[in-house]
């Protein structure tokens, strides 16, 4: 049984996210697309304008003071995150610009040096595009074979499907942590353990993840972690790629460029250390400053008690809609993060998406960057709804009477 | 139910979107295309059959899409029948413009037609929903013009 934390502090949680108490056409918004990016608290916010009013200057090798500064606030922001993920060292903490960008980083630098013609990529039917496509150059370009674990009627992966798939020529797995479209909590420990069993790595794609679950890199023995800051409440380009020490170090840059050289010369040129190796250019400085904020900010409140309440209200949106004639949830699988996805028997996603703005209710309706999974239910699209920590049980009462307002003109 | 969402959902669409005319194969189609947006996962079929001087005798499609795309390729191949090649590539003009806003507007012995059209105008105020109205129109252009695939990305 559920214990319902009746301490969280869900109104000044509110209140720390400017955008939620604004209007949009007359209507109060009801945002429930955090999936696709969260809203930004004021800490967020104010943090990046901080670096660029008070500490902003292009970062490394400055001798002036605002450079020191600056490189210190970015070094700081690593910190935080490799305490936020349980990484051993800040250096196996890489910024890049997105998940996208971390996933292509793996595929690139370790794909091109150690995948061999024959050898065989593990992914799972539930995947992001962003996490089918790097793995697809590699097909083309070394002859690596993409296997794939099909997904279940309510949306989970068996893990005796997932172990039948692997092979001594495993030698990546490659699996969301959770899934974008259906909210499936894969049983990622399983899946890790039964990879290094055969002796293949394993990248997760967290950008669903380390918003709604605290997760341990070294104790799930994760070798490569990729997420996104603007999932987790913080600043659109920036994201992390977390990959064991010993894997970055043997791994070729993805990237030439400033920043990450030793030394250059027109005959030869020397990689810097970690994790700089891997951070070609001038990053994003302030941005990494605002990461670490949401970083903060969503530890300060708990990310166990962010979990309990939107597990309520995933369990309150699934008990409702499921009342409502018509209407399907797809995937239903036992262990679940705050994603709902539906269809309705007499409205396009499209048509209910649209209705639901003209309420004032915010929702997507597509593919969701997750083509094969529609085909797999042989639907063109569903409409999502996905929780946040600032979303209320409230919210949920305007989207099921949105619901309502599509079946009175549709149905 | 606000009035902009009447404008968009007008009767006649929620009616064709319900019940569509023409949706079936055409068996003896002298053209046909597959269309597809790839950005709602929206695909559909249009078949043409030509009479062998170049008038379109029959239009029908085939898929699955939104209320609006699936009342436009209805509307579509109601007023396509008995066109000329010409006089259809003229109405793909205007129903274009018509749904977007911009471009050509000689409607010149089509009147009745866009008029029957008009209740699609609705879509020009939301940017996204344009490509659901003209999907089935820029496939049917594809079929007449010996494309076999059209993607409104």
């Amino acid at each position: 049984m559920t214990v319902i934390d009746r301490t969280y502090p869900i109104e000044q949680i509110r209140a720390d996210f400017p955008i939620l108490s604004k209007s949009f056409k007359g209507k109060p918004l009801v945002y429930l697309d955090s999936t696709a990016s969260a809203m930004k608290p004021s800490q967020v916010i104010n943090e990046e304008s901080r670096v660029y009013e008070e500490e902003y200057a292009n970062i490394h090798r400055g001798v002036y003071y605002l450079s020191a500064k600056a490189t210190e606030r970015y070094e700081q922001s690593r910190k935080t995150v490799q305490k936020f993920l349980g990484a051993k060292h800040a250096r196996e903490i890489i910024f890049t610009r997105n998940t996208t960008e971390s996933i292509n980083l793996v595929a690139s630098s370790y794909g091109r040096k150690f995948l061999r013609e024959g050898d065989e990529i593990v992914i799972t039917g539930l995947e992001h595009h962003s996490n089918i496509v790097p793995w697809q150059f590699l097909v083309e370009e070394k002859g690596v074979v993409l296997k794939v674990v099909p997904v279940e009627e309510d949306g989970s992966i068996s893990l005796e499907k997932y172990a039948a798939l692997l092979t001594p020529r495993t030698k990546i797995v490659a699996a969301a942590h959770i899934s974008n479209v259906l909210g499936t909590i894969l049983p990622v420990a399983e899946m890790i353990r039964l990879a290094h069993d055969v002796g293949a790595k394993v990248l997760l794609d967290g950008a669903q993840a380390v918003m709604h679950q605290a997760v341990d890199v070294q104790e799930l023995d994760i070798d490569f972690y990729a997420f996104s800051g603007h999932k987790l409440y913080g600043p659109t380009g920036i994201g992390v790629l977390y990959g064991k020490e010993e894997l970055l170090n043997a791994m070729p840059p993805y990237q030439g460029g400033g920043d990450m050289i030793a030394s250059v010369s027109f005959e030869k040129t020397t990689y810097a250390p970690l994790p700089a190796k891997f951070e070609a250019g001038t990053p994003a400085i302030a941005q990494a400053a605002g990461l670490a904020a949401a970083v903060d900010y969503v530890t300060s409140i708990g990310l166990d008690r962010i979990r309990a309440h939107e597990d309520e209200l995933l369990a309150y949106a699934t008990t409702r809609l499921n009342q409502l004639e018509g209407l399907r949830i797809i995937g239903t699988a036992t262990k679940k993060a705050a994603v709902v996805s539906f269809v309705l028997d007499y409205a396009h996603p499209h048509d209910i998406a649209q209705i639901f703005d003209s309420a004032g209710v915010s929702i997507r309706a597509g593919h969701h960057c997750a083509q094969p999974l529609m085909t797999h239910f042989k639907i063109p699209a569903t409409a999502r709804a996905s929780f946040g920590m600032y979303n209320t049980k409230a919210e949920i009462d305007a989207l099921v009477a949105a619901v309502r307002k599509v079946e009175e003109m549709f149905r | 139910m606000s009035d902009d969402l009447r404008d968009l959902y007008q009767e006649v669409i929620l009616d064709h979107g319900r019940h569509p005319r023409n949706k079936h194969t055409l068996e003896h189609a002298s053209h046909l295309a597959h269309g597809e947006n790839p950005l709602c996962g929206d695909k559909l079929i249009v078949y043409v059959k030509l009479s062998p001087d170049n008038v379109i005798e029959e239009v029908s499609f085939e898929g699955q899409g939104c209320a609006i795309s699936t009342a436009s390729a209805s509307l579509m191949t109601e007023v396509m029948v008995g066109k000329s090649l010409a006089e259809a590539e003229k109405l793909f003009g205007n129903f274009h413009a018509l749904a977007t806003g911009e471009g050509e507007t000689d409607i010149t012995g089509l009147e009745d037609d866009m008029d029957r059209l008009e209740v699609l105008a609705g879509v020009r105020d939301y940017p996204v929903r344009v490509k659901c109205a003209t999907l089935a129109w820029h496939t049917l252009s594809a079929a007449l013009h010996d494309q076999q695939k059209v993607s409104t990305e």
